[in-house]
């Protein structure tokens, strides 16, 4: 008998094939959307934690206050011992010292006097000599972290001190080449006025429009020397070496290192999580709150179209199920068999749907798609490359509206076997 | 007519339809009885009520009161199991519209009563083609329905009630798509079932070639029996 009702199922292409076909575009679209979401909201957290915060960031306590304006004028002195001292209490960390400041860049024409100048946001990070040894396998280096090599568009990488990277749009701007001098002119830890000249190396292009403008990147002991600021860094920024996290165990590892400092110097060490930074915690739960409502508004959607498609597939088939009940099978088996059918497609489109919904998330986490073409205006630290991410969830996701939806459809269609005369069933399918 | 012999009594027979707030009454009082072996119909003009009273008798509707046994079922009070156990072992429909299972073909569509009766791989072939033979559809076994022309795809809904010789077959204007030829064809097919299987046939029709061919018929009007006679059959 169920070799009988599977038979004509598969040969009724309207029953079988078409509910598969919409169930598993519904489910993928389901399941990439989510993907999608996911995906956004983690390449967030991570370029805000590859350039903005670190998983967690030290600054000293009156830094942290005003950081909006880099006041190196407060940064962490004897960045040496607080270095070694994060490295042995936080040893599957990686630590990352650096100095950003704001400056002009000043380029000479061949008599020396200044052909173009600008204002640069300078970044000084330890790109010749590392001062700790990496620990675990992610966020090793600031080579890594920054993802130089692919992010070049000329020259190459400071090899000696004295070399400097600059953004792509800001060497076009100041038509520069590599090999190229400029002088950077800044203020130094003590407020005096700080002059270097640099040799232009490479130019870098990152994606990120906020990156991309006018930065400047050199190396870690230049910077220092030129604006005077020896044995002492702006920020250290921590990375986890092995498995990502986030949230709660980042505050609570920020609570107790702050408690271990001593709280009258306003000079201390102070460690902040990723969430407590710029205002991110409330951004990610925005961010949370919204991707919410569009899963859930689009798995309301997806489902009362399943669902309809379900009722609209049992209203159709009153008449047949008239004929099956005259010749003897009863109410309960027709509507266990539809129940049955229902299960059976929702189960087979759910499936195809996640792995269809699955694949193009994951084509979208390994490769990404550019947008940069519509970015081009924003200064928020947003990537150029689309991408998703495949959590746990994204592998259910697509049953809610594939699976329960379908079935659910069948199963209030299905009442109507029961609602009406069995007579009537004929009359449905006479008209 | 022997007591003994009676196998559909309907006692004060009433059937409401409702219709919106209020109630069209289709059967009105309506009593009759058929004895084993009947070739029986009922005729009248459309709306009479017909259909309504082979529906009950096959336990497809159940009356709004009176008392409707068949088979020593009471269709009043039998649940949608019973009823649904009373079609399958004993009773064959036959539609006006055919109602074949589209995605099936003409083997299958026969098979369909076997199988919810749960019979054996060759007891339902035996029994499949000779239903097919009988309907001199052999031919066409692997066809589907849309396949078929009306008085095929009518032959094949015959092999489909008769299949399982069911003791009552029940026809609703059975000839009503046909030309004169096949009604003729199909009309001798079931005197022929009626003599061979002693089934009882209870027709629905005002085709008079069916009439011509019962035994008994019964004229409705406006939900009533009107008349109620025997006819002499010229063999
Ligand atoms: N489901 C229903 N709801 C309301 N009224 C109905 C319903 N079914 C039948 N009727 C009414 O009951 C009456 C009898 O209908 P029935 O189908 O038994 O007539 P019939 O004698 O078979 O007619 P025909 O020869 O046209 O098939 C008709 O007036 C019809 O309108
Ligand atoms: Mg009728």
């Amino acid at each position: 008998m169920i070799r009988f009702l599977l038979k004509g199922l598969l040969r009724d292409r309207s029953r079988s094939l078409f509910p598969v076909l919409s169930v598993s575009l519904g489910v993928a679209i389901t399941v990439l959307l989510h993907g999608w979401l996911n995906g956004v909201q983690q390449m967030m957290i991570d370029t805000n934690a590859r350039f903005q915060t670190g998983f967690v960031r030290v600054m000293s306590q009156a830094y942290a206050e005003n950081e909006d304006i880099l006041p190196n004028d407060l940064a962490l002195l004897h960045s040496d011992s607080v270095l070694q001292d994060l490295h042995s209490r936080f040893p599957d960390w990686n630590w990352h010292p650096r100095i950003r400041f704001g400056g002009l860049i000043d380029v000479p024409d061949n008599l020396g006097e200044t052909r173009a100048q600008t204002s640069v946001l300078g970044w000084g990070l330890e790109l010749l000599h590392p001062t700790l040894p990496a620990a675990g396998e992610y966020y090793t280096s600031e080579k890594a972290i920054f993802n130089f090599e692919p992010a070049m568009v000329a020259g190459h990488l400071p090899e000696k001190p004295g070399q400097v990277l600059l953004s792509y749009l800001l060497a076009e701007d100041l038509a520069l080449q590599p090999g190229d001098t400029v002088t950077i002119i800044g203020s130094t830890m003590y407020a005096g006025m700080a002059v270097q000249n640099f040799t232009v190396a490479g130019f870098v292009r990152f994606g990120i429009q906020a990156l991309d403008r006018r930065v400047l990147i050199a190396d870690l002991a230049d910077v220092q020397y030129a604006l005077d600021m020896e044995n002492a860094v702006g920020e250290i920024f921590g990375y986890p070496g092995d498995a990502l996290f986030i949230g709660d165990s980042l505050r609570a590892m920020a609570g107790r290192y702050n408690n271990s400092q001593p709280q009258d110097n306003p000079f201390r060490p102070m460690l902040v999580a990723l969430p407590d930074q710029m205002g991110l915690d409330q951004l990610l739960d925005i961010y949370d709150i919204f991707s919410f409502v569009i899963i859930f508004i689009f798995l309301l959607v997806m489902s009362i179209v399943l669902w309809n498609a379900g009722l609209m597939s049992g209203i159709r088939r009153y008449g047949e199920i008239g004929v099956r009940l005259a010749i003897g099978e009863s109410h309960g088996t027709i509507y266990k068999h539809m129940l049955y059918e229902a299960g059976l497609i929702g189960i087979i489109g759910s499936v195809s749907g996640t792995l269809l919904g699955l694949s193009a998330a994951w084509y979208l986490q390994t490769y990404g798609i550019d947008i940069s073409a519509f970015m081009k205006n924003t200064p928020m630290m947003i990537q150029d490359i689309v991408r998703a991410r495949i959590t746990r969830f994204s592998f259910i996701i697509g049953f809610i509206p594939g699976t329960g939806a379908t079935i659910l459809g069948a199963a209030i269609s299905g009442l109507g076997i029961y609602r009406r005369q069995t007579a009537q069933l004929f009359k449905e399918l006479e008209t | 007519m022997n007591q003994n012999n009676v196998i559909i009594q309907l006692e004060n027979v009433v059937k409401d339809y409702r219709i919106g707030s209020g109630y069209f009454r289709a059967l009105k009082d309506f009593s009759i009885s058929f004895g084993h072996g009947e070739f029986a119909g009922f005729i009248g003009p459309s709306g009479s009520g017909k259909t309504t009273a082979l529906n009950i008798i096959g336990s497809l509707d159940q009356p709004s009161s009176g008392t409707c046994l068949v088979l020593g079922e009471n269709i009043s009070t039998i649940s949608h199991r019973q009823a649904a156990n009373l079609r399958n072992h004993q009773i064959g429909f036959i539609f006006q519209t055919y109602n074949l299972l589209p995605v099936y073909t003409v083997y299958e569509n026969v098979e369909f009563p076997l199988l919810l009766l749960g019979l054996s791989d060759t007891g339902r072939k035996k029994m499949i083609t000779e239903a097919l033979e009988m309907v001199g559809l052999t031919d066409k076994i692997d066809s589907r329905p849309a396949q078929l022309s009306g008085g095929q795809a009518q032959r094949v809904a015959i092999a489909r009630a008769i299949v399982k010789k069911p003791a009552l077959i029940l026809a609703d204007e059975p000839t009503a798509n046909l030309d004169v030829k096949n009604s003729h064809n199909i009309l001798e097919l079931m005197v022929k079932l009626n003599r061979e299987l002693g089934s009882t046939f209870v027709f629905s029709t005002h085709d008079p070639k069916v009439i011509s061919y019962l035994q008994r018929i019964i004229r409705l009007e406006d939900g009533r029996i009107v008349s109620d006679q025997p006819q002499k059959q010229e063999l």
